[in-house]
């Protein structure tokens, strides 16, 4: 063993033009222990890509969000972020979840898929009107969700330029400094605290005026809090989704035999959602390190207390020991408790809605064009926190 | 005076939200949770925030009197 054997490896490993896993996952899940990666900011950290060492590590108490803020936290850009409820542990982090969780239960979220058809529909009416090519991103995959959740939460529509700017900020990795990361947080938090003043005098039904009467009436959260759980909502309720519907056509284009099929038996669909989430790694790299309380073995790793644990969930997602053919993509698989939502008590908030979006989505476009097919090169997203195609040009 | 904690595994997608909440009240298996005891004779709050944040909906809270307390 020389010095470099101990030196941490580069991180992240994927290439941000395209959805492959780089092989380095691979071989990590076969080494036995965890791998010591570097991030371009912050101090090492350990990476789990095994599905049994990412449930232990997202699922177990004896691992922290909130000591994130105390330590000098593995990072992609320069400037160190307050995730918000992301960089909570329990108590505090289930005080802010329940009051937001009740507008996202699978049972309140089903009430929506009549208006999402709808809007899915008149969306392909447009684009086959216009006639193609059609840029997929911009005229389907982000005005889906955004609606969705601008009517959710109570911000309008025709802000959304505005706050698209914003969001990408968010996600943004390395193009940005601290300060300029900083200041775009400010503009974004001034401008729902805004549209927060403005419900409040005029309240109306939707999540916005919920959460400031649990503020006013119940004193169950800050002002602050309210508007970072409000400007939270807003960027995770729109911009996975929106990348992931084009991230999803991209790959069903890459497997013709599992598009035929869906086509052919179109309930298949949410079995497809949910293979193609476990099967697509959204993530250029992992991130949100969980730091350890105490000392915790993790796949043959001792994790010393006060050390960071970062989790791979693409790299997870496709382990040979918990799924069968794990690199292949097998729309009718049963039992797939993937990790694509992540796990443990920052499970994904929005799964249900997510889930009925990317459903209605897909199913609604690979119905509506049989001959869909990618129309020019795709330009893909660079140096934010999720991969996929920023213009993606289709025919059909 | 207990409450009764259930599971419905047919909903559950072991999302793990409820034992990262209170690793005492529940327990995850391979795919679902389970309540670590069905009866609490202790009211514990955090049964009901946890029958609350569950995405599936999968948890109920009873009283005595079988009374659904949560999801509230």
């Amino acid at each position: 063993m020389t010095a470099t054997d101990h030196a941490p490896l580069a991180y992240p490993f994927n290439s941000s033009e395209d959805l492959a896993l780089s092989e380095a996952y691979e071989r990590a899940r076969a080494t036995p222990g965890l791998l010591r990666v570097q991030l371009p900011y912050g101090e090492p950290a350990w990476l789990a890509t095994r599905y049994a060492d990412a449930r232990l590590v997202l699922g177990d108490q004896r691992f922290s969000r909130a000591l994130a803020l105390v330590h000098d936290e593995p990072r992609a850009s320069e400037g160190k972020r307050d995730s918000g409820i992301l960089s909570m542990d329990p108590p505090d982090h289930t005080r802010l979840r329940s009051l937001v969780a009740k507008a996202f239960t699978v049972r309140q979220v089903e009430k929506l898929r009549p208006q999402i058809r709808e809007l899915t529909s008149t969306l392909l009416d447009e684009m086959e009107a216009a006639g193609p090519p059609a840029d997929l991103v911009d005229r389907y995959a982000l005005p889906i969700p955004v609606a969705v959740i601008c009517r959710l939460l109570g911000v309008p529509e025709e802000d959304r330029p505005r706050f698209r700017a914003w969001s990408d900020a968010a996600l943004s990795t390395s193009s940005l400094t601290a300060e300029e990361f900083d200041r775009n947080r400010e503009e974004l938090r001034a401008y729902m605290a805004q549209l927060i003043d403005v419900h409040r005098k005029e309240p109306r039904d939707d999540l916005m005026t919920a959460l400031i009467e649990a503020r006013d009436h119940d004193d169950r959260l800050s002002e602050l809090e309210l508007v970072d759980l409000c400007v939270g909502i807003l960027v995770a309720g729109h911009e996975t989704t929106a990348t992931q519907i084009p991230n999803f056509v991209v790959t069903l284009l890459d497997h013709p035999q599992a598009l035929s099929l869906l086509r052919a038996e179109p309930e298949l669909i949410t079995g497809a959602v949910e293979e193609l989430l476990r099967f697509v790694p959204l993530g250029s790299g992992a991130g949100q390190p969980r730091y350890a309380r105490e000392d915790v073995e993790v796949g043959g790793t001792l994790v010393r207390a006060g050390e960071p644990v970062l989790v791979a969930v693409g790299a997870a997602n496709r382990d040979a020991l918990r799924f069968t053919a794990a690199g292949t993509l097998d729309i009718t698989r049963s039992g797939n408790a993937h990790l694509g939502f992540g796990h443990g008590v920052h499970h994904c908030l929005g799964a249900p809605l997510a889930r009925l979006e990317l459903q209605e989505a897909i199913g609604a476009l690979v119905t509506r064009f049989p001959r869909l097919h990618l129309a020019g090169d795709i330009t893909w997203k660079t140096e934010m926190l999720v991969r996929g195609p920023r213009v993606m040009p289709v025919g059909w | 005076m207990s409450w009764e904690l259930r599971i419905d595994t047919d909903r559950c997608i072991g999302s793990g939200m409820c034992a990262g909440t209170a690793p005492d009240l529940f327990a995850l298996d391979d795919d679902h949770a389970h309540p670590v005891r069905e009866h609490l004779t202790e009211h514990d709050e955090r049964a009901l925030e946890a029958a609350d944040i569950c995405p599936m909906m999968a948890i109920t809270v009873r009283d005595a009197n079988g009374t659904e307390i949560a999801p509230r």
